[in-house]
């Protein structure tokens, strides 16, 4: 730090993260000059060696991007290989792939809301730290995460980086009695889902709003999650409104087909992960996104954590803009995941066959999943041989990181007008609103290092 | 938990180029999670906490390949920190994934995927830490199991070697008692070659093992490329099969196999 007016914050390895980053913001006379997010992760070039690769190999290949996340990946994947051979998986199948992206929710929100986040609203260093001073609180986080694990271990074989999942289905399909113990252990963890809630609903949060285009899918009838068409949310600003607005603004939908049109990458300088806008203008995705498209969607009992949450009433159209909040919408959506895979547990009956068959042809494909942290959308071009020619793969973390700079100019602004904030505040604060959006930042090619320049 | 005594060993996990799987193992671990934090002082986790304490440390765990030259000079540096240091999963260990581009132009895979691939600081190859520095154990996996990480944190910290067999993934099916899907069903499988760790999960789920704990202590390619051809496998085939996760340790096995 200087003291001639000019400020530089500058972080050198954000920490709680998945991923490196760094993040630098720069004060000119009092004014945020500009602020960085600065992904500095090594390119791993996964869009380039796919080509040449089989049309059957993108689910395992791509989970590789993250050890987080890498149901959503294998389920995007799958998606946009079936689209491109026209095959649509329904009925049973479709219910199993959703119970184990419930499975990935359930442990990667558990995982962020107990492990990553909680720690930054009750003054710790991190879980090991919280645990010290509230032990049961967080044996409750590692039991309810297990349980997510338990879903991904018994129906992808292992919780990182399954190995069930193939195109048109599963290698293997489980028996009735195969995942009853898991109903057992799924009703157990709907009172470890609910006081999760209660718990993060009594933490303090700063006010706070964003003034950005909100996207997710959405899909009749249910709470997206492995399915829909993207909806895009308008930004409060456009319609005259304040950025934390709770009012429910107009929503487009536009086919998964048309997604980099809407959605377009581009590079900056500072980063290894690619930039995108939608249609231009800033956007979000993720839990605070989700939230507001298709809360009406949630189930009863999501709805009524919600309200008890302090989130308002969904079903009224309610939504949340701000990103502190975010934790509460992830527990509620954590709570929801826990009662779906249950749902769907309870109703199961095995398919006649593990998968459908998947022939290649060559085409396009498209497909479009809810990772936690966001829309994840992959395409494939496929020969007629089922060889991938091209790949695209348009991760949450890199279409959030302009959202999330906004977010560090605006409460570094804030902040200082209200004439606080040493760098160590600042510094600390800028790391929390980078954590409210849960970046995964392999995905979008890892976390945080800060610089604060002020002249 | 206890808090850790002054005498308590460090802990350091460090990250170079992966997908944080492998460290995200041990947060994992959440049976033995908070006991093992009372009996180390975790010194270095970014994933998981904000306090970092200075070097030197008792045992690092390094995750990820090196790929750019400052990662080749981070690992210089955290050897010279470390008492012991284990590489943990197929990044740190053989390359990872993303050794792909050994095989590769790079420069056409940064055109690829970057619109300025001026910006792009990369270096042509993926190479594991053993390139780099001296190794004190490789734990191998795409990602790691949790039962090999424990045992290995527990044998380095009470001094002695860890138990991890290096045999191959066949031996794991013997004892589940899964049914071998290539004697069996005619599946093309890499567990004869394949480093044993998972449990051997892909057969027990009706598929072939993918090779992604990387190669056992003894290959036989020669005798196994064979039967993938029987099987069904045309060349390509078993080259994307051997080029995938651990694409530079196998292909080490199959430039030995064809002299």
């Amino acid at each position: 730090m200087t003291h001639r007016g000019s400020r530089v914050l500058h972080v050198g390895s954000l920490s709680r993260v998945e991923g490196e980053g760094a993040l630098h913001v720069h004060m000119h006379e009092g004014r945020v000059t500009e602020t960085r997010l600065q992904i500095y992760e090594p390119p791993r070039f996964f869009e380039a060696f796919l080509r040449g690769r089989a049309y059957t190999e993108p689910p395992d290949i791509t989970a590789r991007v993250c050890g987080i996340c890498p149901v959503a990946y294998q389920m995007s994947a799958c998606r946009a290989v079936e689209n491109a051979c026209g095959v649509d998986v329904d009925g049973q199948l479709a219910e199993l792939r959703r119970l184990l992206y419930c499975g990935e929710w359930i442990e990667s929100q558990v995982l962020h809301i107990y492990l990553l986040h909680a720690p930054d609203f009750l003054g710790c260093d991190g879980a090991i730290d919280l645990a010290r001073a509230h032990r049961g609180h967080v044996e409750r986080g590692l039991r309810l995460k297990q349980t997510g694990n338990a879903i991904l271990e018994l129906l992808g074989g292992r919780a990182i980086h399954p190995v069930n999942v193939r195109l048109g289905g599963f290698h293997r399909v489980p028996a009735r009695a195969e995942l009853r113990p898991l109903g057992e252990r799924l009703r157990r963890a709907m009172d470890d889902a609910w006081a999760t809630v209660r718990w993060v609903a009594g933490f303090d949060f700063p006010d706070a709003g964003c003034d950005n285009v909100l996207l997710a899918l959405t899909e009749p009838g249910r709470y997206a999650i492995d399915a829909g068409v993207p909806a895009a949310m308008a930004a409060p600003s456009t319609h005259g409104l304040p950025a934390d607005t709770t009012r429910r603004l107009p929503i487009r939908t536009f086919p998964v087909s048309a997604f980099t049109k809407e959605v377009v990458e581009h590079q900056v300088p500072h980063s290894t992960a690619l930039q995108a806008t939608l249609r231009g203008e800033r956007h979000l995705t993720g839990s605070l996104a989700r939230y507001a498209i298709n809360g009406k969607l949630l189930s009863p009992t999501a709805v009524e954590a919600a309200k008890e949450a302090g989130l308002g009433d969904p079903l009224a159209g309610t939504v949340c803009r701000n990103p502190f909040r975010s934790i509460l919408v992830r527990a509620v959506e954590a709570l929801y995941a826990v009662e779906e895979a249950l749902r769907i547990v309870e109703a199961y009956e095995p398919p006649p066959r593990p998968h459908m068959e998947v022939t290649p042809r060559a085409g396009t494909g498209h497909g479009a999943t809810e990772a936690p942290r966001g829309l994840l959308y992959h395409r494939y071009v496929l020969d007629a041989e089922g060889t991938v020619t091209d790949a695209v793969l348009v991760p949450p973390t890199a279409q959030n990181q302009a959202a999330i700079e906004e977010d560090l100019r605006r409460l570094v602004q804030d902040e200082s007008d209200r004439g606080g904030g040493t760098d160590a505040e600042l510094t600390a604060l800028c790391e929390r609103a980078i954590r409210n959006h849960d970046p995964c930042i392999s995905c979008s090619t890892h976390f945080l290092d800060l610089t604060l320049h002020r002249s | 938990m206890d808090t850790p005594t002054l005498a308590a060993p460090t802990l350091a996990i460090w990250k170079l180029a992966s997908c944080d799987g492998c460290q995200l193992t041990l947060l994992d671990c959440e049976d033995e999670l908070l006991t093992l934090a009372g009996q180390v002082e975790i010194a270095h986790f970014l994933e998981a906490s904000s306090a970092v304490r200075p070097g030197p440390y008792d045992l690092s765990l390094v995750e990820g390949s090196v790929t750019t030259a400052a990662d080749a000079e981070r690992v210089r540096a955290i050897r010279a920190e470390s008492r012991r240091l284990v590489t943990i999963g197929a990044c740190a260990t053989a390359g990872g994934i993303q050794a792909l581009r050994n095989f590769a132009d790079v420069e056409e895979f940064r055109r690829t995927v970057y619109a300025r691939p001026d910006y792009i600081d990369t270096l042509s190859t993926s190479t594991p830490v053993s390139a780099h520095v001296d190794v004190d154990f490789e734990l191998r996996g795409c990602p790691i199991d949790r039962g090999q990480l424990l045992e290995v944190i527990t044998a380095f910290l009470t001094g002695r070697k860890p138990d991890i067999p290096n045999h191959s993934v066949c031996f794991a099916c013997k004892r589940r008692g899964t049914v071998c899907v290539t004697v069996a069903h005619g599946t093309p499988c890499l567990g004869p070659v394949t480093h044993a760790g998972c449990g051997a999960i892909c057969p027990a789920y009706g598929r072939g093992c993918y090779g992604c704990f990387g190669p056992s202590g003894s290959v036989n390619l020669t005798a196994l490329i064979p039967l993938l051809h029987r099987d069904g496998m045309d060349d390509r085939d078993v080259e994307r099969l051997l080029r995938t996760f651990n694409a530079a340790a196998f292909d080490r096995e199959a430039k030995e196999a064809t002299p």
